[in-house]
């Protein structure tokens, strides 16, 4: 099992530890509920260093690039970020992840940490048929620190060398932080003002401690893998293996916006045109139960008793006090207000589609 | 870890506290520690006849699901209503307000097959 550079850190603040894609990664410290709220409220600290990190770079970069995601990366400047599904030639998502352009020639790409040997093998045999193309996989230099809430500027501002007031949403700047190099992005996956910290594994505790410490008077919490979980879902962001998969298309996952079809040739292409022009045949939908119950992933929708989708996310929302999900229903039941009815254990409970972000 | 030694408890991490004929059920400390913040509750009606180490209900945390078995036989004569509202009495106070059934039970032989609480104890230990 592999450990990050602050599994120490979290031993340190009593952490509880679990496997998440083979690596030992918080889940929560105090409370998933009470991280969940700090973040939502004043700040919250997350280890991420889990997260794939794999660089291509080369003259033909940018084509390896573009043949494999189905954003466009194109128009992005040095210092942009774009979030796109990278799809197999039938449409199915091999994986979602972030393009950085940190230079002309370079793109890192930032990936599911349950994906990245997957994504790896991938983007190798994309790179067979171009010339000038490196691909390598730099997850172990890589810690990431993601610092997430509406009071993370204030926490993250005084130990930066730059001032990054002005920084907008998916982009980044090469910086110092608390002495160090680092890159920071304004990303996240709360739905927050937020920031992500890619810097060497060897200053990760350092940076981390400071980050603490800057913040422990201002209500900053350590966050874990159980918060990020529920605050991504209230925002209705795709988790890869819950909401999304090899067999799911970015169309029907509510994705289309990420499938650039005016972009020439990238794995897909043909098939998502296909799909798109005859029609999907199920769409990712939140939802909100009526009565008493938490929908949980693979539990079966139903409307007048037949089987019409699955549930793929579902916890207790702690912002709404209420339980949500996300599932696939077929096309034609998919209407907002429209009652559902989710199969836990042996009973039928209600629950009714909404509009996402939940919040 | 709090393990009061007036129980008797379940290698599911239930305990039970027996006043003559009746008994409390709840789950331990440790099981809610494990859960983490518990916001969903299922549990049986009143009448209901089980058997020992019958599953009888649901807790739900944030992240699991873990269902709750009988540490001994028995008919539930009530159910801690509270609960259905207020999950995170399990958390707060699990082996007080935060109960879950109380069951007429017959056969105090069943007891022998629980732990007491040095038992449990190393139990814990072992886990």
């Amino acid at each position: 099992m592999k450990k990050t550079a602050l599994y120490d850190a979290h031993l340190d603040l009593d952490a509880k530890i679990i496997d998440f894609g083979g690596w030992e990664m918080p889940v929560q410290y105090s409370s998933i509920i009470e991280e969940h709220k700090a973040v939502r409220n004043q700040a919250g600290i997350f280890d991420v260093s889990h997260m794939g990190e794999i660089m291509i770079s080369g003259k033909q970069a940018k084509d390896l690039v573009q043949r494999l995601i189905t954003n466009n990366a194109a128009k992005l400047t040095k210092g942009q970020i774009v979030y796109t599904p990278i799809c197999y030639e039938d449409g199915g998502i091999v994986d979602d992840l972030l393009v950085y352009k940190l230079d002309i020639d370079k793109f890192l790409l930032v990936v599911n940490a349950s994906n990245t040997t997957k994504d790896l093998r991938w983007v190798k045999k994309n790179a067979e048929v171009f010339e000038d193309v490196k691909v390598e996989d730099k997850t172990d230099y890589y810690s990431l620190i993601a610092l997430q809430g509406p009071i993370s500027r204030e926490i993250i501002n005084p130990l930066l060398e730059d001032d990054i007031s002005d920084l907008k949403f998916y982009n980044f700047i090469n910086t110092n932080i608390a002495g160090v190099e680092a890159i920071v992005s304004r990303t996240g996956y709360t739905g927050e003002l937020g920031f992500e910290i890619y810097l060497d594994s060897e200053n990760a505790v350092e940076v981390w401690e400071a980050l603490i410490e800057e913040g422990k008077d201002k209500g900053l919490k350590p966050a874990g893998l159980g918060a990020r979980d529920t605050l991504r879902l209230e925002k209705a962001l795709c988790l890869y293996g819950n909401d999304i998969d090899e067999s799911t298309n970015p169309l029907e996952a509510g994705l289309g916006w990420t499938v650039k079809f005016d972009k020439d040739g990238f794995n897909g292409k043909e098939k998502l045109e296909q799909i798109k022009e005859e029609g999907i045949q199920k769409k990712l939908v939140g939802f909100i139960m009526s009565e008493r119950g938490i929908p949980r992933h693979g539990y079966e929708i139903v409307i007048d008793n037949e089987v019409v989708g699955e549930v793929t996310s579902g916890s207790y929302s702690p912002t709404l006090d209420e339980n949500i999900g996300m599932a696939y229903i077929d096309k034609e039941y998919v209407k907002k207000d429209t009652e559902i009815k989710i199969r836990i254990r042996k009973r039928e409970v209600k629950a009714r589609i909404v509009e996402t972000p939940f919040i | 870890m709090n393990i009061p030694n007036d129980l008797y408890y379940t290698e599911n991490h239930e305990w039970i506290s027996i006043e003559g004929k009746e008994a409390v059920v709840g789950i331990t400390e440790h099981a809610q520690e494990e859960l983490g913040d518990i916001v969903f509750v299922e549990l049986p009606s009143v009448e209901e006849e089980l058997d020992q180490f019958e599953e009888f209900g649901v807790i739900e945390s944030v992240k699991a699901v873990s269902d709750v078995f009988m540490p001994v036989s028995g008919i539930v004569v009530e159910v801690n209503d509270d609960l259905m509202d207020e999950p995170e009495k399990i958390n707060e106070d699990p082996f007080g307000s935060g109960w879950l059934i109380k069951v007429e039970f017959k056969d105090k032989g069943e007891l022998d097959e629980l732990m007491d609480s040095t038992e449990y104890e190393a139990f814990l230990e072992e886990e």
